[in-house]
């Protein structure tokens, strides 16, 4: 009972993590992985569901098949966001991982 | 140097400016989550759920998993149209730019090489073997699939580059292999019982098997695409 | 037999037929419009087939692979439902037409054909399984199934936005996507709620079970708001104009028609239907509410815009507003009011919206650019795109006799019945300054540009022109047919049978 209480805050906290980082950051890939910790905290909830019955007998195996397909559709969509920022980045000056490009633009700014 | 120091100076400025809204933000977020958290709390544990249901039509689905049984066969809609749901990303990635040309042409260290020849059929056993495994222990076609696209993957990055040497066509033809049986199937059982996706009596294990299996394989190939980054180039016309 | 006429095995075909000739769409390379032409017929037709069924047999419901609820996944046909198919079906169809004209037009212009040969080739396989998705959605009985109909629709739908390679549309695509899947994420934080609180996942079954208040209230909290990100209602409706107005014609006609009302039709069908008995006159005065400043500020910003596809898409943001407008009328009007009301705009608005989207798409192709001020003289070039463009122009404004102007009067004469007055003065500003957003563009189609007239370019193919006008007809005569609809809607409307609990089958 315990347990399962304490795994569905975990997973709220989680959530409400990956929303704060979502609205907050203007960073697609920062975006990208917000949205990926959202989505683990709902699916942390859920599994923690599955653990309700535990009295009554076996595990309920509704919502582990609901985390699967939430999975599913989360590494879908991840790797289709990840492929327009990086579409985006190309075809703009947005810079997806900071690397030598903005340091540079610094030193020569320094110079 | 002291230019320098000063842009560092006035982005830090900024991040303490944005600060005030920042936390106003945070405690607005931690309010909806503490609210969030505190009807959790008050939600009474005693609902029966689905369990006792899945328990008692176990013995008719075919498969010993319970995880297994809720996928293919109790909800086996929503599966079919979750493996939709990976197609549609490769699409959507392809539709959106070519895979990216590795300018590595350097010789692979023999170490690496063995690895990977030691990795790739290992990786193809256990996806075999999970997937075997589902009708009675956890894993599946999804489990399966993704140690297949994990070996795709390791191919790729070893600079075994079958995203090339492979035909568009018969790329296409793999990818769609899965769902296609999937619903090849789910129309056949239409036809036989008069319901979508009902098996047969007695069927149903065989059919599950056989929709794990070819989907295992279009899951490991659409991971490994999406790992790919884009349409091979000889997808379009011309 | 199965495939009896009064058979429900018949509800299945909407999404298997797109899903087949989406994968067959991606497998070949060749000869694909055929087979997208055949799917959306295909698909008219079972539609007009479920509707035949509907009003001679009554609600349908099919149990996928023989399981009955709480395990199974139902698919069940009433009257909302078939007339949101049957707006799907006729506006899929002329999409289907027009996209071909789009492409036929923009292949045979050898600068950059390849890039639009590309586009051609992935917007059919995406198009036909965005159909699947919006079927499967609109005959879905069960919670998660929904969510994985869901999915399917905005995946496409990013996919499709980006489509035209252009920056501004693939950072709004992104956009979009992100946006997408935040409403899907909290959608399934509002299931896991329901699970929680009422343990089984099937809609009929959480309707009848009165579970805990709190846990209720809090899961249709994350659901509404999990759909109304989806849905665009101000103030969420940032990442809709960019997303619609970059986006190659055809795809803007199918977003705008279609992808915003299907979570519209599940925001609408858990308020009334499923959460009905929670619902408070507050949470119903908010919706309203917002739904006011949408179509205020919609249209304002509407006025504002230099470029015609924009100016479109801050209509629909206004639009849209009508349609939450009908919620906090709903408690004092008889049930059968708000879903014909909601219904109706509905239908008007996909037909001229789409209409308006394929004018503005085809002005487009002939000018190379859709500048609001140098649109002059295309009146005398494309007549029948002008004539198309000044009828839905009609129905968003709700003049008689198009079928905005039923629902708008409707609205009107609840809001008077039930004295809540103040709904009518934002309805008329509403229809007032609509008018002189589509006048506004109107008026430019008809000036006649001075000194050197435009070398004629060659006239587009029938395919770019007539859709639109068909469309735009539809929505235009939907008033006069109104009692067709409205009987479809009161067969088996399970919101009915909420509010008149005797009618129950």
């Amino acid at each position: 009972m315990i347990t399962t209480l304490l795994y569905s805050l975990t997973g709220l906290i989680l959530f409400g993590m990956g929303f704060f980082t979502l609205i907050i950051h203007s960073h697609p890939l920062r975006k990208i992985l917000a949205v990926n910790v959202m989505g683990t905290g709902v699916f942390l909830i859920l599994v923690a569901t599955a653990y309700i019955p535990l009295g009554q007998g076996e595990i309920d195996p509704v919502p582990h098949a609901m985390v699967l397909t939430g999975i599913v559709v989360s590494v879908s969509v991840t790797a289709l966001a990840l492929i327009l920022a990086c579409r985006v980045q190309e075809t703009s000056n947005i810079t997806l991982l900071k690397g030598t490009k903005q340091s540079e633009d610094i030193k020569e700014t320094g110079a | 140097m002291s230019t320098e120091k000063k842009i560092k100076g006035q982005t830090r400025n900024r991040h303490r400016r944005f600060d005030a809204y920042q936390l106003l933000f945070l405690c607005l977020v931690f309010c909806l989550i503490a609210l969030l958290g505190t009807i959790l709390c008050t939600i009474p544990e005693n609902f029966p759920g689905l369990a006792d249901t899945v328990a008692s039509l176990q013995e008719q689905s075919g498969v010993e998993s319970p995880v297994t049984a809720v996928l293919l066969n109790f909800r086996g809609y929503d599966t079919l149209l979750e493996v939709m749901v990976l197609l549609l990303a490769v699409i959507g990635v392809w539709s959106l730019t070519k895979a990216p040309v590795s300018n590595l042409k350097t010789d692979i260290s023999p170490v690496q090489m063995g690895v990977v020849r030691l990795l790739t059929p290992v990786l193809c056993l256990v996806a075999a073997y999970l997937v075997w495994q589902g009708s009675h222990l956890a894993g599946g076609a999804f489990q399966g699939g993704a140690i297949l696209g994990a070996a795709g993957v390791l191919l790729l990055v070893s600079e075994l580059d079958w995203l090339r040497a492979v035909p568009a066509f018969v790329l296409r033809i793999g990818l769609i292999l899965g769902p296609l049986v999937f619903v090849g199937t789910a129309l056949c059982c239409l036809f036989f019982t008069g319901e979508l996706l009902a098996y047969p009596k007695g069927t149903a294990g065989w059919l599950i098997l056989l929709i794990e299996t070819v989907c295992a394989l279009s899951i490991g190939l659409t991971l490994a695409l999406l790992f790919g980054g884009g349409r091979p180039e000889d997808d379009v016309p011309d | 037999m199965i495939f009896h006429v009064d058979s429900a095995s018949w509800i299945i075909a909407p999404v298997i037929l797109p899903l087949i000739a989406g994968l067959l769409c991606f497998l070949f390379n060749r000869k694909i419009f055929i087979i997208a032409l055949a799917a959306a017929l295909a698909n008219f037709l079972v539609v007009c087939f479920l509707i035949w069924q509907l009003l001679n047999f009554g609600p349908m419901r099919s149990y996928i692979g023989g399981w009955q609820p709480p395990l199974g996944i139902t698919l069940r046909t009433d009257g909302p439902a078939l007339l949101m198919l049957l707006m799907t079906a006729i506006t899929g169809l002329g999409v289907t037409l027009y996209a071909r004209g789009y492409f036929s037009h923009r292949i045979s212009d050898p600068v950059r054909a390849f890039r639009h040969q590309r586009q051609q080739r992935y917007f059919w396989p995406l198009w036909m399984l965005l159909l699947t998705g919006l079927n499967g959605l609109f005959l879905s009985g069960d919670i998660f199934n929904l969510y994985v109909t869901l999915e399917l629709i905005g995946i496409s739908a990013a996919s499709l936005a980006a489509l035209s390679g252009k920056p501004a549309s693939q950072r709004a695509s992104f956009r979009y996507l992100l946006i997408s899947l935040l409403g899907s994420l909290t959608y399934l934080l509002g299931i896991v709620f329901l699970y929680r609180t009422c343990g089984v996942l099937d809609l009929t079954l959480l309707r009848n079970l009165a579970g805990n208040e709190s846990g209720m209230g809090a899961a249709l909290a994350l659901l509404s708001v999990g759909l109304l990100l989806k849905t665009a209602l101000v103030p969420l409706h940032f990442w809709l104009p960019p997303a619609h107005a970059n986006a190659l014609a055809p795809v803007s006609v199918i977003l705008s028609a279609l992808v915003v009302k299907a979570s519209f039709y599940l925001l609408f069908r858990f308020w009334f239907e499923l959460f009905a008995p929670i619902v408070t006159m507050p949470a119903l005065n908010f919706m309203g509410t917002l739904g006011a400043i949408a179509i205020l500020w919609g249209a304002i910003q509407a006025m504002r815009q230099h470029r015609l596809k924009l100016m479109v898409a801050y209509s629909t943001v206004s639009q849209l507003g009508y349609l939450f407008v009908a919620f906090p009328l709903s408690r004092i009007t008889e049930g059968a009011e708000v879903w014909s009301i909601v219904i109706f705009m509905a239908l008007t608005h996909a037909c001229a919206k789409s209409a308006m989207f394929m004018a503005a798409g085809s002005v487009y192709l002939h000018l190379g650019h859709d500048r609001i001020k140098d649109l002059g003289g295309v009146r005398a070039s494309l007549p029948v795109t002008v004539f198309a463009y000044g009828i839905a122009g009609v129905s968003l404004m709700g003049l008689p006799p198009s079928g905005a102007f039923i629902a708008k009067w409707m609205l009107l004469s609840s809001s008077f019945a039930s004295s809540q007055w103040w709904w009518v003065l934002v309805i008329m500003t509403g229809s007032l300054l609509a008018m002189i957003y589509v006048f506004r563009v109107m008026s430019q189609f008809f000036v006649i540009p001075e000194g050197d007239v435009l070398d004629t370019p060659e006239p587009l193919s029938p395919l770019l022109e007539w859709p639109a006008l068909i469309l735009a007809l539809i929505s235009l005569f939907l008033g006069l047919f109104a009692p067709w609809p409205l009987h479809i809607l009161s067969q088996g409307s399970t919101g009915l049978a909420l509010i008149f609990p005797g009618a129950l089958p």
